[in-house]
């Protein structure tokens, strides 16, 4: 494929964006959430 | 809008007394001009480039006078004072934009003389007209834009930074304009008067909409926190 | 916004939490996001043809058209949650999250549409950027979010910092039109040939077609998906202000009481 490095830098960097903000998300509310008692918690 | 003169007058009369636009700011709008030339090196591309020059130095400078109006408020509390009193917040606000205005005209006119004296701009008198319209219409613009957010930014660690930050964007559409008005009023040959009434237009456009913006949303900036 | 209770304040308490902000709906949404992504990307390799003219490089488009578009949905997003924040005020603080959480969402994808656009370009037009009104429009766009952002993290009171942000996001709704049309007049000055833009030229077939409108979907799912989170994430931080505020004013009193 031609191009194909920035094809291939376009998608990567997309989804890896992407993903690196789902994880972190995650992990930052996993952690606060075990500090936090449920009934702080409206979407349970 | 008597509310809004008493309350511009006040804040003139604080700069009257440090005198900060005549001993610092101008002088520092002069000086980024002339680093302008010292950088571009070359009489004709600073003589083409002049009126998008001065409108550069004016935005740079600019934040530095409206950074001026709020920390004067915030530092002993004056605004609440002000708020918990009778004055509407809109006049607050007009009142502060109002002093704005007065002196970044000012600071405007000293630039355009810099940029004909240190560039060799010439204004025809046939176009005096237009630039003295463009200058006021420009001025006003800022002078709207940067007291609004620098009541947004008011009492905020950090706040020269973020005022630029967040006005500066802002204020491009009015860079354009003032910057192609002014070109058209110093004698262009790509751009005719007639589009620089246009331009002029869309900065008394752009004056008017944050003016009432400003004016709406002075009263949600200055609540004191439930 | 009431307190937790009691208990929980006090320090020392670690009352143990469900470790989650997900739920059945974010797992569905999170689920059909990967699936669909996942075909996108298929599509986009293998499956669509390369273009006429542009040739492989249009594969970007699959890219950076779904991004753009979620960047403006979440600019509206932001805009929306922030006007109504600032009219029900008993609601104010649970729209703010909102805005935010939108907000930081949309700043990752107004930088992916930037950097995907302008791999894009440099493969048609030869160059990684052009003053052109989109793009610059879009700039303006994701450095006024960054300053909005940058303003949102230094407020520690949660109703100041939910009025500022919300009258920064309604302001940057005047703004942003205003740039886009300044940059349109402006650019018409240089009667430069129209600009090539890079999805305005390309021929859409119908798996092509699909494809984007497949990618859009995707993107609105991770859109949705990561603002749920992120503002649960919010909440949770509010919270633990509540919380934190509460057990110093409960130790000062209990100070003055012994």
């Amino acid at each position: 494929m031609d191009d194909l490095g920035f094809i291939l830098a376009s998608w990567l960097v997309t989804l890896g964006s992407i993903l690196l903000l789902a994880v972190a998300t995650l992990r930052r509310a996993k952690r606060l959430a075990r500090q936090t008692p449920d009934d702080a918690k409206p979407w349970l | 809008m008597r509310q809004a003169l008493v309350v511009a007058r006040k804040d003139l009369l604080i700069e009257w007394r440090a005198r900060l636009l005549l001993v610092r700011v101008a002088p520092f709008a002069l000086l980024v001009l002339v680093l302008f030339a010292v950088a571009l090196d070359s009489e004709p591309l600073i003589l083409r480039a002049a009126a998008g020059l001065v409108w550069l130095a004016m935005l740079f400078s600019s934040l530095m006078l409206v950074q001026r109006s709020f920390d004067v408020e915030t530092d002993d509390g004056a605004v609440d004072v002000l708020l918990t009193g009778t004055v509407e917040p809109a006049q607050v606000y007009l009142g502060k934009m109002l002093a704005a205005f007065a002196q970044l005209l000012a600071l405007a006119t000293t630039l355009v003389l810099g940029a004909v004296v240190l560039y060799g701009a010439t204004v025809g008198a046939d176009h005096l007209v237009l630039l003295v319209t463009a200058t006021l219409s420009a001025a006003w613009g800022l002078s709207s834009v940067g007291t609004l957010y620098g009541a947004v930014v008011a009492n905020m660690s950090g706040r020269d930074s973020l005022l630029a930050l967040l006005a500066l964007p802002v204020t491009a559409p009015l860079l354009i304009a003032a910057s192609r008005a002014t070109e058209a009023a110093f004698g262009s040959q790509t751009i005719d008067t007639a589009s620089g009434w246009a331009w002029t237009a869309l900065l008394v456009v752009f004056a008017v909409t944050f003016t009432a913006a400003g004016a709406a949303a002075f009263g949600t900036l200055m609540e004191s926190d439930a | 916004m009431t307190s937790t209770t009691g208990s929980a304040t006090s320090a020392g308490n670690t009352s143990a939490g469900t470790a989650t902000t997900g739920t059945l709906f974010t797992r569905i949404i999170g689920a059909a996001a990967i699936i669909i992504t996942a075909w996108v990307v298929v599509s986009a390799f293998f499956i669509t043809p390369a273009d006429v003219q542009q040739g492989d490089s249009v594969r970007i488009m699959y890219a950076h058209v779904p991004a753009a578009w979620i960047a403006y949905l979440a600019f509206i997003t932001t805009a929306v949650a922030s006007g109504i924040s600032l009219v029900r005020r008993h609601r104010t603080l649970g729209f703010d999250r909102v805005a935010g959480a939108s907000a930081e969402v949309g700043v990752l994808f107004m930088g992916l549409a930037l950097i995907t656009g302008s791999l894009w370009g440099r493969l048609t037009w030869g160059t990684f950027w052009q003053w052109d009104p989109r793009l610059t429009t879009t700039l303006f766009l994701f450095v006024t979010y960054v300053g909005y952002l940058a303003v949102r993290s230094i407020d520690t009171n949660p109703q100041r910092r939910a009025r500022r942000s919300a009258v920064l996001a309604l302001l940057a709704v005047l703004e942003i039109p205003l740039v886009h049309f300044s940059v349109v007049l402006w650019r018409s000055l240089h009667q430069e040939a129209s600009v090539l833009n890079p999805d305005g030229d390309v021929r859409l077939d119908d798996v092509m077609l699909f494809t984007l409108f497949s990618g859009v979907v995707a993107f609105t799912l991770i859109f949705v998906w990561l603002v749920m989170h992120r503002q649960r994430l919010a909440a949770l931080q509010d919270a633990q202000l509540g919380a934190g505020l509460e057990a110093a004013i409960a130790m000062r009193r209990a100070e003055t009481v012994a």
